[in-house]
């Protein structure tokens, strides 16, 4: 489990067309503990994908720097993209063993499909796949490669609500038997409550830090949607200047 | 292939012999010979071993200007695709050379590098080439970028990036040039044969029309054309058919 730490000095997009420069992020300070499990939650279009794709190093075109652990080069980033982006040409096993590092065993794959109820599938191509079917494999794809820090930009989006809470569970499940450093997307508040150990509110571009909360539930009252609606109420009631964002 | 499809084929080749008998019959010429008296000369062709030497040159010449054109038109065809600099300054070349006439490509090497193989070779490889790198610098714009981010984020490299997530999406374009490539190849080696060797299916018919005779030309024609359907029928379609089974 790594310690993480963010320094967006400035990230801006250039002028396109009659559109001019567009700043994203302006002085964005994060700090990740090993092993926390943290949601950012902002409004659509606030930049939070581009800090993904800037700590994924996908995006070097920013100012500042991202510390991952100890490590200066090539830390393993699990990614769970919005889009699962797996390759269709490629069964569900082979997407998810493609990603495995050479000294790592293809063996560590059955305990994640077991977990994830897809182990009768691992031999399917994507495109037979369901849209939760193929988020399951995305999120195993994250897992296997045993990342310093696991990214997850809205990987729920678009599904349906029991769809998207069964999925959640199986989610919670492998990172309780498996803890990683997790920097969740999502702009719905009862998911980031439901998943994280701190929840972290962001302005509109240029995406600044508004607030930081931890949520005091614990893990085995989340399943309780009392339990998260009263701290939603709770949060929406103590800090008003989030409403805005949600 | 369904049997309706399958009948519906066979029907229609024998619908083809047919009209082709008809007019033959009623036309009654030696330029226009009957499908039979086609075959027999096929046959005595095939017999005699003439048609299978001359094939097999035309053949040999075929894979191997056809194997260089595929191998470094691909190679040229993703660089200029990923490279946005390269592909500005070569774009000029490109067009260029797919302009220049195939007839003063063949001449031009034979005048400059001589009457030889090599020179046969060079001419068919450099008409087909840029056809190949267009199709490719193409089919490489369009490549999902989405999947190419995931096997950066997955830290894949180069090689496992090139055969697991660009070749693949690369496959109906080169399908497309590899196609596309064996009938222009075929017409222009049968130009190069009769300009500058000495063997061969080019050099053959231009001997048959040099003696006015028809059967012989239709003769070597259905070999060819007979060749190009097997190739189809036993590489390439079953090639199609392993690289799209994962396509619902």
């Amino acid at each position: 489990m790594t310690h993480i730490r963010i320094n967006v000095h400035s990230k801006t997009y250039p002028a396109v067309g009659q559109a001019g420069h567009h700043l994203a992020i302006a002085n964005l300070n994060l700090s990740l503990n090993a092993g926390e499990f943290v949601c950012l939650v902002g409004p659509s279009g606030c930049g939070k994908t581009t800090l993904l794709n800037i700590i994924a190093g996908l995006d070097n075109d920013y100012e500042g720097d991202i510390i991952i652990g100890k490590q200066h080069t090539h830390p393993k980033i699990g990614y769970i993209f919005q889009n699962p982006r797996l390759l269709p040409w490629r069964t569900v096993r082979e997407n998810i063993e493609l990603t495995l590092d050479k000294n790592q065993s293809p063996a560590i794959i059955d305990p994640l499909l077991e977990v994830m109820q897809l182990t009768h599938a691992q031999n399917v191509y994507p495109e037979r796949l369901s849209l939760g079917m193929s988020r399951k494999v995305s999120i195993i794809r994250g897992f296997a490669v045993e990342p310093d820090v696991l990214l997850m930009d809205e990987p729920f989006v678009s599904l349906d609500a029991p769809t998207a809470r069964q999925v959640r569970e199986l989610l919670l499940k492998l990172w309780q038997q498996r803890p990683h450093t997790v920097l969740f997307v999502t702009h719905d508040l009862r998911e980031a409550i439901a998943l994280a150990d701190r929840l972290i509110f962001l302005s509109a571009a240029p995406m600044a830090v508004i607030s930081e909360i931890t949520v005091p539930i614990p893990r085995a009252e989340r399943y309780h949607e009392n339990a998260i609606e009263t701290f939603r109420q709770q949060l929406l009631n103590d800090y008003p200047e989030i409403k805005q964002l949600l | 292939m369904s049997s309706l499809k399958k009948l519906l084929s066979g029907l229609s080749l024998l619908a083809f012999l047919a009209v082709w008998q008809g007019f033959a019959v009623y036309l009654n010429s030696n330029t226009l010979p009957t499908p039979g008296k086609v075959a027999v000369i096929f046959w005595q062709d095939c017999v005699s071993g003439q048609l299978p030497f001359h094939l097999g040159v035309t053949l040999l010449r075929l894979v191997v200007s056809f194997s260089i054109a595929m191998l470094s038109g691909c190679a040229i065809g993703i660089i200029l695709g990923r490279n946005k600099k390269l592909d500005a300054f070569f774009d000029n070349w490109l067009v260029i050379f797919l302009n220049i006439p195939a007839l003063v490509t063949i001449i031009l090497c034979y005048v400059w590098f001589g009457l030889d193989e090599s020179a046969a070779i060079l001419a068919v490889v450099i008409n087909k080439i840029p056809n190949v790198i267009v199709t490719i610098r193409e089919g490489t714009r369009a490549l999902d970028q989405d999947l190419l981010e995931m096997a950066r984020c997955y830290h894949f490299g180069r090689r496992k990036t090139l055969i697991h997530v660009i070749w693949p999406q690369l496959h109906p374009f080169v399908m497309g040039a590899t196609r596309s490539g064996l009938a222009l190849i075929w017409k222009i080696i049968l130009v190069v044969e009769l300009l500058g060797r000495s063997n061969g299916m080019g050099y053959q018919l231009h001997l048959f029309f040099q003696l006015f005779d028809v059967a012989s030309i239709l003769a070597y024609t259905v070999a060819f054309v007979a060749i190009i359907q097997l190739i189809e029928l036993v590489i390439l379609k079953p090639l199609d058919k392993k690289s799209q089974r994962w396509r619902r």
